[in-house]
């Protein structure tokens, strides 16, 4: 059974692992496969910078899938999440590194259940926000 | 030229709180699953949890369940028939739309063979005075459930139209 972390030795503040990918077509190109998400701005440099973009950019889509990738990665199979709220801002242009950053910002029990609440976003390598939120996630 | 006072339409008023028509998805198998898990992943391995039905059994899980962003209605044959809500986005003519976030609510997990149905519905919205002008931010709520009833998850999308 992987338990990757309980509830009793958590702390506010304790930052949680990143997760961090340098996203291009690699990346976006498969996520576009699953999802059939094949949209001209996410395919083609041409077509983006024909709709004012600097190039192709990613889906916001895959940001929100990083974002949970690093609350499953920190919390473990045996976790829950249980909802995840977060805004789009900025774009994700080609050969960006991605990278996560998660703090937990509250520890409460309801109902005999433990959640932590944990503030989010995806910072891109100038430090920029691209997906501020928050997630809560229930503990063993 | 006259201010608008509102971006509300008799048509958004008419369908507020209505459900739109039900999609269903296929059945979703372990190789959707485990396609989906690579892909967002990618290039690292992804937890053993959306693949190994090994190890999926010694889970709480009980056997492999599917990562909460995976969407079972990606690659439908198209039909014309999609659900949906029963009119367009209102004051998208002519005017600008935005993304203005998204909240998940996650209840119960997709499994291999589980179908799932969605709908959608215009729950509300908020008109707001900014330094641009009038603002409109609506909240579109979506449900799938799955085929036992079980509600799977809660979306709520906010638009922006300026």
């Amino acid at each position: 059974m992987a338990i990757n972390v309980s509830y009793d030795n958590i702390e506010v503040g304790q930052e949680l692992p990143v997760f961090i990918r340098k996203t291009d077509f690699d990346n976006w190109n498969r996520f576009a496969a699953v999802n059939d998400e094949f949209i001209s701005v996410h395919m083609d440099d041409e077509m983006a910078r024909a709709m004012g973009q600097p190039g192709a950019i990613g889906m916001g889509n895959l940001r929100w899938s990083y974002l949970l990738n690093a609350l499953r990665d920190w919390a473990g199979d045996e976790a829950e999440i249980v909802e995840m709220s977060v805004q789009f801002r900025g774009t994700n242009l080609k050969n960006d590194v991605l990278r996560t950053q998660a703090v937990v910002a509250e520890k409460k029990s309801e109902n005999g259940k433990n959640f932590v609440v944990v503030n989010l976003d995806v910072l891109n390598q100038n430090d920029e926000t691209t997906t501020p939120g928050t997630a809560t996630i229930a503990l063993p | 030229m006259t201010e608008k006072t509102s971006l509300v339409t008799q048509e958004m008023l008419e369908c507020k709180g209505v459900w739109g028509n039900e999609k269903v998805s296929y059945p979703i198998s372990e190789s959707d699953i485990r396609r989906w898990a690579i892909a967002v992943y990618w290039p690292k391995t992804p937890p053993q949890l959306f693949w190994d039905a090994e190890y999926a059994k010694t889970t709480k899980w009980g056997g492999i369940v599917a990562p909460e962003d995976f969407n079972p209605f990606a690659w439908k044959v198209p039909t014309g028939e999609e659900g949906g809500l029963p009119f367009d986005l209102p004051g998208l003519i002519g005017g600008m739309i935005l993304n203005g976030g998204t909240q998940e609510t996650y209840l119960t997990r997709m499994r291999p063979g589980d179908v799932i149905s969605s709908k959608l519905r215009l729950a509300s919205w908020e008109e707001r005075e900014g330094r641009s002008g009038l603002k409109l931010f609506s909240k579109y709520e979506t449900e799938w459930h799955n085929q036992s009833g079980d509600l799977v998850k809660r979306t709520i999308g906010t638009t922006i139209q300026y």
